[in-house]
C-alpha cells in the first residue's frame, strides 16, 4: 500500500506534522518522567534500617493452632520474624532451619523470643499446612497465615516486600518472590534489627540476641 | 572440599569414559509434605567443558535447575536454568541459599535416612545416575 506524495493536500501534511510532533513530545515526557521517577523513587524501594516508626510489628492473624492472634500475645517476649512460603524450596526451608539453629543456642533464654514464620502465600499456606510444616523446623516455631489482605497489611507493617510471580515450572505455576529478611523486634513490637541466613554463623546471631535481652 | 563416595556410584556409559563428571557433596533435604516441592545440592566437577541439561528421578514429576537471584533490594527471586555451565576442572557447587535442584510433584515425601536416586544427563551426552542421601529438614549440608 502507497499513497502518492503528491496527491497528499497540504492541509493533511500539515495535521501529519502536528501528529508526529504530538507523538514526539509524549515519548519525550514519558522518558524524562520514568527517569525522574527511577531516580526519586529509587530510594523507597530500599529496605530502611534505622527508623522504628517505619519498620512495626503490628498484624492480626490466625496461628498454626487455628487461633486468632496479634501482635500483643508475644508483647512479653522479643520476635523474630521471617516472612515465606512453604512452596519455597530452599531458601524458606534454609532461613527457617537456620532460625531454628538460633534457637537451640539460645538455650533457655529462648523462653524470651517467640520464633515467627509468617506466609505470603497464604491460599496455598492454610492452617493445617502451617501447623505440618512449622512443626518439622522447631517446637517453638510459631507459623501465621491469614487472609490476602491480612497478611498483605502484616508485610506492610515491617516493610517486608513480597510478589506473585508467574512460573512455568514452579508448583501452581507461581512463585513469590520475596525479602529473606529475620527480622528482630522488640517485646512492644519495635523495630530492633534485621538479618539474614548466611550474614553470620547461627552462634553469633545467638550471641547478639543474648547480648540484647 | 570432602568428595565422598558417591563419585565411585556413578555409573558412566562405557563410551562416554573421556568425559569425566565428578560428583561430591550431594544431598538432598527432607520434605516436609509431598505436596511441596524438595531441593537437592550437589557440586560437579567436569574434566572437560560441559553443561548439565537434564536432571531425572523415578519420584518426581519433575526437576529444574534454580539460582537464587537477589537483587539490590534483598528481594530473592528463582530463576530457572535449562542448561548449568561446567567449565573444565572446575567445581559447580550447588549449595543451600544458591543454586538447587527443585523436585516437584513427588510421589511420596522425602524421608530422613533414605536415598534420592538421580539420573543426570550432559550435552556431551554423558549420562550418570547418582544416589544421594536425604538429610533431615533442617540438614544445611552433608557432616563433614
Amino acid at each position: 500500500m502507497s499513497i502518492e506524495p503528491g496527491e497528499t493536500p497540504p492541509e493533511a501534511r500539515l495535521l501529519r506534522s502536528i501528529l508526529w510532533g504530538a507523538v514526539f513530545v509524549a515519548i519525550a515526557g514519558v522518558a524524562i518522567f520514568s527517569a525522574l521517577e527511577m531516580y526519586l523513587g529509587n530510594g523507597s524501594k530500599t529496605v530502611r534500617y534505622s527508623g522504628e516508626a517505619d519498620i512495626r510489628s503490628e498484624f492480626s492473624l490466625t496461628d498454626h493452632t487455628g487461633q486468632e492472634v496479634t501482635q500483643a500475645d508475644y508483647s512479653d517476649r522479643w520476635q523474630l520474624v521471617f516472612f515465606g512460603f512453604t512452596n519455597c524450596p530452599d531458601i524458606c526451608p534454609t532461613t527457617l532451619a537456620y532460625m531454628s539453629s538460633v534457637l537451640d543456642l539460645l538455650g533457655d533464654d529462648a523462653d524470651q523470643v517467640a520464633p515467627i514464620f509468617i506466609t505470603v502465600d497464604p491460599a496455598r499456606d492454610t492452617v493445617p499446612v502451617m501447623a505440618e510444616y512449622v512443626s518439622v523446623f522447631h517446637p517453638r516455631l510459631i507459623g501465621l497465615t491469614g487472609t490476602e489482605a491480612q497478611v498483605a497489611e502484616a508485610t506492610r507493617n515491617f516493610r517486608a516486600w513480597y510478589k506473585r510471580t508467574e512460573d512455568d515450572s514452579a508448583p501452581d505455576g507461581y512463585f513469590m518472590a520475596h525479602a529473606g529478611h529475620i527480622y528482630l523486634m522488640r517485646p512492644g513490637g519495635e523495630f530492633e534489627a534485621v538479618y539474614q541466613e548466611g550474614g553470620q554463623p547461627p552462634e553469633a546471631l545467638a550471641q547478639e540476641i543474648r547480648k540484647k535481652l | 572440599m570432602k568428595i565422598t563416595t558417591l563419585a565411585t556410584a556413578l555409573t558412566l556409559w562405557p563410551f562416554f569414559a573421556s568425559a569425566d563428571v565428578t560428583i561430591s557433596d550431594g544431598w538432598a533435604r527432607a520434605s516436609i509434605l509431598a505436596s511441596r516441592p524438595a531441593a537437592a545440592y550437589l557440586t560437579l566437577t567436569s574434566n572437560q567443558s560441559d553443561q548439565l541439561v537434564a536432571i531425572t528421578t523415578l519420584i518426581a514429576g519433575n526437576v529444574t535447575i534454580h539460582a537464587v537471584e537477589t537483587g539490590g533490594d534483598d528481594v530473592s527471586r528463582m530463576v530457572k536454568i535449562d542448561a548449568l555451565d561446567l567449565p573444565s576442572g572446575e567445581p559447580v557447587t550447588l549449595a543451600p541459599g544458591s543454586m538447587h535442584l527443585m523436585l516437584m510433584g513427588l510421589s511420596e515425601k522425602l524421608e530422613e535416612g533414605t536415598d534420592l536416586p538421580l539420573i543426570l544427563t550432559f550435552a556431551s551426552g554423558a549420562r550418570m545416575e547418582i544416589s544421594v542421601p536425604v538429610l533431615g529438614p533442617g540438614a544445611m549440608g552433608p557432616k563433614e
